[in-house]
């Protein structure tokens, strides 16, 4: 296995007393796309909104055990400064509605109050827009509104924002959920493309999904790390007999 | 399905009456202000005398005194509304102190304005007063000040209400967004919450101030009752409606009672237009953000 990017050491995750997430071990390989996949309430949206401290916003959430960011404790590190290594897309696209396409993409550094030249910004903008494929289509329309687009190039904006901060590693929260069919498919062609540079950590409910575009999947149910391995060993011959309930459609 | 005709023509009729009143209101101040109209004309909006005595009346003063209230108002107002409904709506959204202090607040709004009166001259008038003393200027304790004060506390209640409900409708999605992307809570508040509620918060500042432009009562007794042009923010004044108020019972001279009543088609008027220019500003900022 190549070197891990983001490591867990007995991650357990709470709601309060709750505890969702039980003493997990994960290794996410660097430059390559690793799939969460489970039935629903089975945590892997809290799992990776750990990844990014995302999870600590919610009023009495708590983890305990360690994260490790480059063999960097991530609970060492600013917050602020783990998002933008760590960058998220969420299962509905959310552009900002008040802020163009343009804005939309530079939105990191605008709210952070980065300063740049514009012509810097023009570089970020335009190379964010064609790694997340989106460039051709908004190139025209890059100072209108982000909400005029599709669902499906909304999304790719909210993946072009997210890359714009050049981050390590981006999370994807079940990116295609809210999307058809095509623009689906465009997006995990985009995710094909994207892992030559950047490590892509996606949870999924799709297991077709998590098997087409992933080289390693994690199984997980009622907060439990399951299964995790190879992605096309865990597909044919899973060695738990809840991974392989769960692809052969038995529950989930 | 008979009632269905009824039904609506019981919604035309009561729609249509509004209207009627409302053109029914109108004619009754444009008559009774006729005798001022043919004896000042346009003249009503910029000579600045007002003398019973010689039977000689121009509102410029107490327009001056309306606009200067209600915007000093709307100016202390305003920063106090929005911090409060940050504190409701944002920071602490959803909690049990929340909803108790969003009910405080609007409380206030149903006091009299007789009472904010009362309180206002037992002790606002007087530490303004002691205020005065120490800036050097004149001691009255009532004046555009003071009323001010009063008015601002008044219309917070409706300022704020109207921005914590829309504060609270930013979607948790756009925040979340802009926390994922390293922005503190402050960056998050600046770039996503407030120009996402802006249609919102604007909103509340006009309502806060068309009732500022109409507060009467409250307004009257601290203001001061001085029909010149203020010469300063400490000086006593009048606004359109206190004018109104304060001479309405002893206006004997019909020309007096007349004109009068010609301030008040100037206040509705003012009121309307401001409301006009102010649903103008919403609609193009809500343009802005959705379309």
């Amino acid at each position: 296995m190549e070197s891990a990017i983001l490591k867990t050491e007995n991650l357990s995750a709470f709601f309060g007393s709750q505890c969702v997430i039980k003493s997990v071990n994960l290794e996410f390989p660097k430059n390559n796309v690793t799939a969460i996949m489970g039935p629903s309430g089975c945590g892997k949206t809290t799992l990776i909104r750990c990844m990014n401290r995302m999870h600590e916003l919610v009023p009495g959430a708590s983890t305990s055990g360690k994260i490790l960011l480059n063999d960097e404790d991530l609970n060492a590190i600013n917050p602020i400064l783990v998002r933008r290594k760590v960058g998220m897309v969420f299962q509905r696209p959310n552009p900002f509605p008040t802020m163009s396409i343009y804005d939309n993409v530079i939105a990191g550094y605008k709210l952070n109050g980065i300063r740049k030249k514009r012509a810097e910004f023009d570089r970020i903008v335009e190379e964010s827009l064609k790694k997340a494929a989106l460039w051709d289509e908004v190139k025209n329309t890059l100072h209108r509104k982000g909400t005029f687009l599709s669902g499906g190039q909304q999304q790719r904006l909210c993946i072009a924002r997210a890359l714009a901060m050049n981050p390590e590693a981006i999370l994807l929260d079940e990116p295609t959920s809210a999307l058809d069919p095509k623009a689906t498919s465009l997006i995990e062609e985009l995710i094909g493309e994207l892992e030559k540079s950047i490590t892509i950590i996606i949870v999924t409910h799709n297991t077709a999904q998590a098997a087409r575009i992933s080289e390693y999947t994690a199984f997980m149910y009622l907060g439990e790390m399951v299964e995790f391995g190879n992605t096309e060993k865990l597909f044919t011959v899973p060695k738990h007999k809840k991974t392989e309930e769960y692809l052969t459609g038995k529950f989930g | 399905m008979k009632s269905e005709p009824t039904f609506k023509g019981i919604l035309y009729l009561s729609a249509a009456s509004t209207i009627f009143l409302l053109a029914g209101l109108f004619f009754t101040l444009l008559r009774h202000s006729l005798p001022s109209l043919k004896a000042f004309g346009f003249g009503m909006f910029y000579r600045s005398v007002w003398n019973p005595v010689s039977g000689d009346f121009g509102a410029f003063p107490f327009i001056v005194g309306t606009l200067f209230t209600a915007f000093l108002a709307l100016a202390f107002c305003t920063p106090f509304a929005l911090a409060i409904s940050l504190l409701l709506g944002e920071y602490w959204r959803g909690t049990t102190w929340s909803g108790i202090l969003q009910t405080l607040i609007e409380v206030p709004a149903g006091i009299p304005s007789v009472i904010y009166g009362f309180w206002g001259l037992f002790l606002v008038v007087p530490l303004i007063r002691s205020l005065e003393s120490k800036l050097h200027v004149a001691p009255y304790g009532v004046g555009i000040f003071t009323a001010s004060v009063i008015l601002s506390i008044m219309i917070i209640p409706y300022a704020a209400s109207l921005m914590i409900e829309t504060i609270k409708l930013v979607p948790y999605d756009l925040k979340e967004a802009a926390y994922s992307l390293g922005a503190t809570r402050v960056e998050v508040i600046r770039n996503v919450v407030l120009p996402y509620a802006r249609s919102g918060v604007f909103a509340g500042i006009l309502l806060a101030l068309g009732r500022a432009l109409g507060e009467t009562m409250a307004v009257t007794m601290v203001i001061g009752n001085s029909n010149f042009i203020p010469k300063s923010i400490f000086a006593p004044a009048n606004t359109m409606a206190s004018i109104i108020a304060n001479e309405f019972t002893e206006a004997s001279d019909p020309l007096h009672l007349s004109s009068l009543i010609e301030v008040g088609v100037l206040l509705f008027f003012l009121t309307m237009v401001i409301n006009m220019i102010g649903k103008a500003i919403i609609r193009r900022t809500v343009s802005g953000a959705y379309g």
